[in-house]
């Protein structure tokens, strides 16, 4: 690898990477991010498990647990796995931890560079369509065993709605009206949620179940780690609403977690 | 059979400079002001949709005067060469001193060895912690680089416009202050009434975290939309 490719020397003018694409110029330069192994032993790598995402009144909210496992091992307890994709979305990723946080760098860096470049944000359903393909080029892999799967959501400024996304690991895109989960802990959290999401919940409303989710995920699936109040652990959740994406501050989610870790039986 | 004429290189430098200088020096003039609260790149452009003025990355805005399809080609060559920086290595590590010295060797290059030189003058804007940190970097259409303190001038009248702003500028002015100082500086100069749709705006703001590139809307410009 040259230091030509890694953006230093001198300028390439009309490189002919595909219009607006990031990830073309990095093609072109033979240094797009990739892991082609044969026969993978997937031990020992991490795993980053259960996220969510659910839809309330103002907008949509993303949440996933800290915990990162390899094999029977906590590899990280304090993993992000909720991250601002750009100023009016987010994406969180469970599966293979180390292959999901620069499948994530990668998609914001193109939907910045888009941005940039065509003076414009791509549209919503836009940027959902890229992140599948981005799914969908790690097939191969997936069926190796180095699954990555992610959960995306936003706030469509055309006309003022929160959406959400879901996929699978063939690059499957789905809308979703009210909430989505995936990970090892998803179908637990998956069930708290039918029983507990109602249509336009207030922010706290919302911030409570999307926390509750998580423990009862916690309680039934090893990989997935809960609030630890003694460890000041938090899950990291995100709105997104009209005024774009936020962070809910440890502050506030540990009174969240305090008060829904009271309530469970 | 023809004698090819020799031509020396003094002559073959001038004739492209005065060739760029001619076509830059028709371009419609650009102010950027470096102010305690931000860096303002303002300039006169009757086009909605091709801009002049641009985000390249965290802290760093583009300004180009002279042939649009030229300084379009080096806007978005450098927000690559920006995005592939921060990429493999991190975001910090995107400085306007590099990107200025890519351009400056890029249009270098171009000027001695492609059959035309680029007709472009071209400004990177890097706002640094405070105002003392901020950057600004001229490269002309002969990859000359150059930096400048407090304020930049592209394109037409930019001798006149220089010496307005020399005695009447101050770092402490507000957004609106300075916008509608640029604009009357600019319109004096032009000798003509500018459509107050007319103006387009970059500003890097220093109150903002990571990307701090944004556009003045018509209220911070100063201009009600019946003015």
């Amino acid at each position: 690898m040259n230091s030509h490719n890694l953006g230093t020397g001198p300028l390439r003018l009309g490189e002919t990477a595909e219009g607006s694409s990031f990830t073309s110029v990095l093609e072109n330069r033979g240094i797009a991010p990739s892991w082609r192994v044969e026969g993978v032993s997937t031990e020992g790598i991490p795993e980053a498990t259960t996220i969510l995402a659910i839809t309330w009144a103002d907008g949509v909210l993303m949440a996933g647990d800290r915990r990162a496992t390899a094999g029977n091992i906590i590899a990280h307890r304090r993993v992000r796995k909720v991250y601002p994709a750009d100023e009016y979305s987010a994406v969180a990723i469970s599966g293979t931890a180390g292959m999901a946080v620069e499948m994530i760098k990668l998609f914001q860096t193109e939907l910045e560079h888009y941005e940039k470049i065509e003076g414009v944000r791509l549209s919503l359903e836009g940027k959902a369509n890229y992140l599948a393909r981005m799914v969908r080029a790690n097939l191969t892999l997936a069926f190796q065993g180095l699954v990555v799967v992610p959960l995306f959501c936003g706030f469509d400024e055309t006309d003022s709605t929160g959406h959400l996304y879901s996929f699978d690991v063939v690059g499957g895109r789905y809308d979703e009206l009210s909430y989505a989960t995936t990970g090892s802990g998803g179908s637990e959290a998956r069930s708290f949620l039918k029983a507990a999401w109602q249509p336009n919940i207030d922010r706290n409303t919302a911030l409570s179940i999307a926390v509750e989710a998580l423990v009862s995920a916690a309680e039934e699936d090893s990989a997935t780690g809960g609030p630890d109040l003694r460890r000041k652990i938090y899950p990291n959740i995100l709105t997104v609403t009209a005024d774009g994406v936020s962070e809910v501050s440890d502050e506030e989610l540990s009174e969240v977690s305090a008060r829904v870790l009271e309530g469970r039986p | 059979m023809t004698t090819p004429f020799y031509v020396p290189p003094e002559q073959l430098v001038k004739d492209r400079a005065d060739f760029a200088k001619k076509g830059v020096s028709r371009g419609r003039p650009i102010v950027v002001m470096v102010l305690d609260v931000g860096i303002l790149l303002i300039g006169e452009n009757s086009s909605p949709s091709l801009r002049k003025i641009g985000e390249v990355y965290d802290r760093i805005a583009f300004a180009g005067v002279g042939r649009f399809n030229e300084f379009e080609i080096l806007r978005v060559a450098g927000i690559r060469f920006a995005d592939l920086k921060g990429y493999s290595y991190s975001r910090g590590d995107v400085t306007g001193k590099g990107l200025a010295n890519a351009y400056s060797q890029t249009l270098g290059q171009i000027f001695s060895h492609e059959v035309k030189p680029y007709e472009v003058d071209i400004l990177v804007a890097e706002l640094g912690t405070d105002i003392a940190s901020d950057k600004l970097f001229r490269v002309q259409f002969d990859g000359t680089l150059r930096d400048a303190q407090s304020f930049a001038v592209l394109g037409a009248g930019e001798e006149s416009i220089s010496e307005t702003l020399r005695e009447t500028l101050r770092s402490d002015m507000s957004v609106t202050e300075a916008a509608q100082l640029a604009i009357t500086t600019i319109t004096e100069a032009e000798g003509h009434d500018i459509d107050a749709s007319a103006w387009e705006t970059g500003f890097l703001d220093r109150s903002m975290t990571r990307r701090t590139f944004t556009r003045l809307t018509a209220d911070q410009l100063g201009l009600t939309a019946d003015s």
